[in-house]
């Protein structure tokens, strides 16, 4: 992933992702998730261009940007691997899961491995509740995960 | 004749791993040079047989799984094209007990059609309700709903018909149908189901909606986390639009509807209606204040519908087949069917669609079959995150809105998830206060301070610090959240907290710990 981009190109792609959204109606998270795309994460640069193009203040667009848990301030791994931490995953060991491949990555929730192949990120939820412990890799979902499904999805990942 | 073979789409399948399935059947009917096409359908709720691969015969819809992709060389030697018979085999997937004893009204197509087929949709059914309603005057089909006796199916059990009259009534230059897609209850997955195996439904229902209240546009507000639900739905609108379903002139009549799916980013608040508005104005998912209602001041300050996904898929069967038809199903106050989600540790996980009124006991322990880990079921967590975890003992409570209101409870989103008896309810206590504060949009005090409290409380109570003194404290804290929150996050978050004390108090006692010497 390339994150040294130069301010100017910001600017320039912030503005054309904006321009090609701001006739919807409500469409700040639109952008955001576009912006979010485009880049890996939102970008500080890109705050005070789409203030000024909707016309509200840089403390409204923060406001908004750091209230979502999806908007990143810094870009993932090159993968990021969800494990579902809610109720269902829960019933079927999903917390010892978690724990068990935090310690086989290194790094806690929220964390990126130090080769920078593996973000773990902690989800409430991905609809798999029948097929528990749940997990996305990327855009990909696995149901019924364990230990050794886990060590196989980060030795893609690391591929 | 071609065979027709079906291998779900649905998440839940590609989880299991549908797709891989699907691409070894690709290449044995390549190698072998057979004449079959392969149908990407929607689940039919039985994830326990996950992948289930079906082939059309003469005498029905034949089903096969779990299938590995690994089993699918076998499969084709056996014969699968025409039905061959295989130790896979389930027979006709029709007569699969935990199919064959379901009332499928709203889920009738959900895993039976190609869900991209507008043909297929209308073959089996679709669009003969927008068809009556665009003929109709919109009180009339407000009427019909009413009449039905449907009740938001998103949890809070309001009457859908009520609803969509006050907005009937609103004025505004523009009034909107809003979908409340935001499914983020664990234990729960009835919506990304439908929008995944039967999208033309959801799009039928808001375009009745629409036509009944004078809204021109719609909105399906649904999670990140549901990357396969969104690109189900963006491609169903586009056909729809393309078919003249929506549009300036919707089939025909004159009138229009249109929508759009948004996406939201990770906030579970968002799943509350006006935060949810908030949210798809482009704001912090905040809570407003009720009133005003949204149904007068909804998105953008203008009259809006905001209905759960189940609600509105729940339409067209009513517009077709009639509000009786609708109404007779179901007990009390809760009229005709609920799709039931049963997860967590149980055997036979899936949506279960039936009419309102049996018993918790029945669900989990006939119909779901018991705990996946064959211990005993300790507790069921009915609702998502915000509902009471029953014991055994009140497993004879019928499934309506009030029975499970009597019972300190409630059906939400009708999300049951099984825990065996490992489970540890003072963690699952803290687990829901821990959640709360994770996901607290921060308006109220009692929920956005009360919640990490609640954590702290439960961790002193785990640690044996003055147990009896903190357990009081935990019901005092939750009674403050329960009468001083705005929504139901803060509100309902002492459900399972109460619950959790009420029922298990044993694990509300733990013996002090002994502190190591260092």
């Amino acid at each position: 992933m390339n994150v040294h981009v130069t301010g100017n190109d910001v600017d320039e792609r912030t503005l054309a992702i904006v321009r090609a959204l701001k006739g919807l109606e409500g469409p700040l998270l639109p952008i955001l998730h576009e912006i979010q795309a485009e880049f890996g994460y939102v970008p500080q640069e890109c705050l005070p261009v789409i203030a000024r193009e909707l016309n509200l203040s840089r403390a409204e667009v923060h406001g908004v940007v750091t209230f979502y848990h999806d908007y990143r301030d810094h870009p993932a791994g090159r993968h990021v691997l969800k494990l579902c931490r809610a109720e269902a995953c829960q019933s079927m060991g999903g917390d010892d899961l978690a724990e068990r491949v935090k310690a086989l990555l290194g790094i806690d929730f929220h964390q990126t491995t130090l080769d920078g192949a593996v973000t773990l990120e902690p989800v409430y939820c991905l609809g798999l509740c029948s097929c528990a412990p749940a997990a996305m890799l990327d855009g990909a979902v696995h149901g019924r995960l364990d230990i050794d499904g886990a060590k196989d999805l980060i030795a893609e990942a690391r591929r | 004749m071609t065979a027709r073979i079906y291998i779900p789409r649905d998440a839940a399948a590609l989880a299991l791993g549908a797709d891989k399935v699907a691409d070894a059947a690709a290449r044995e009917i390549a190698a072998r040079g057979l004449d079959a096409v392969i149908v990407r359908n929607g689940s039919r709720g039985m994830h326990w047989l996950e992948p289930l691969v079906e082939v059309e015969t003469p005498i029905g819809r034949l089903a096969y799984g779990p299938v590995r992709a690994a089993d699918v060389a076998s499969l084709f030697d056996a014969g699968l094209a025409d039905g061959g018979p295989h130790p896979l085999c389930l027979g006709l997937t029709e007569e699969i007990p935990f199919l064959k004893s379901q009332t499928r009204l709203t889920f009738a197509r959900c895993g039976v059609t190609d869900p991209l087929s507008l043909t297929d949709y209308k073959a089996h059914g679709g669009l003969k309700g927008l068809e009556k309603a665009v003929a109709m005057a919109p009180a009339d089909i407000v009427k019909d709903v009413t009449d039905s006796g449907l009740r938001g199916r998103g949890g809070a059990g309001f009457p859908t018909g009520i609803k969509w009259k006050t907005v009937l009534d609103a004025q505004g230059p523009q009034k909107y149908i809003v979908c409340n897609a935001d499914e983020g209850d664990s234990g729960t997955f009835a919506d990304r189901m439908i929008m995944e195996g039967d999208p033309f439904v959801l799009i039928e229902g808001m375009a009745i909606a629409g036509i009944a209240t004078g809204a021109t546009k719609g909105y399906v507000y649904t999670r990140s986390e549901y990357p396969h639900a969104i690109a189900a739905m963006q491609a169903a609108v586009g056909i729809a639009r393309a078919a003249g379903v929506l549009g300036a002139n919707v089939l025909g009549s004159g009138k229009a509807f249109d929508m759009e799916i948004r996406t939201g980013a990770g906030a579970y608040v968002c799943g509350e209606e006006t935060a949810l508005l908030n949210s798809l104005e482009g704001k912090r998912g905040i809570v407003r204040a009720k009133p005003p209602l949204p149904a007068l001041q909804g998105f953008l300050g203008r009259p809006t519908v905001v209905n759960n996904v189940i609600s509105l898929a729940s339409v067209p069967v009513i517009m077709d087949k009639g509000a009786a038809y609708y109404r007779d199903f179901g007990m009390g106050r809760s009229r005709g069917t609920i799709p039931i989600q049963i997860a967590g540790n149980v055997k036979r996980g899936g949506l279960y669609e039936t009419a309102f009124g049996l018993t918790l006991g029945e669900i989990v322990d006939t119909i779901g079959g018991g705990t996946a880990s064959g211990r005993p079921v300790k507790a069921v967590q009915v609702g998502g995150p915000l509902g009471a975890y029953f014991p055994r003992a009140l497993f004879d409570t019928p499934f309506d809105y009030e029975a499970f209101a009597a019972k300190d409870g409630l059906i939400g989103h009708a999300g049951i998830t099984v825990f065996d008896d490992t489970a540890d309810m003072l963690k699952q206590a803290r687990f829901a206060m821990e959640f709360c504060a994770v996901e607290s949009c921060g308006k109220c005090t009692p929920c956005r301070i009360g919640s990490t409290r609640g954590v702290e409380t439960a961790d002193r109570i785990a640690r044996g610090i003055e147990p009896e003194k903190n357990r009081e404290l935990l019901a005092d804290l939750c009674n403050t959240m329960k009468f001083g929150s705005l929504c139901a996050l803060g509100g309902f978050t002492p459900y399972p907290v109460l619950s959790a004390m009420t029922h298990f108090p044993e694990d509300f006692s733990p013996s002090p710990l002994v502190e190591a010497a260092e």
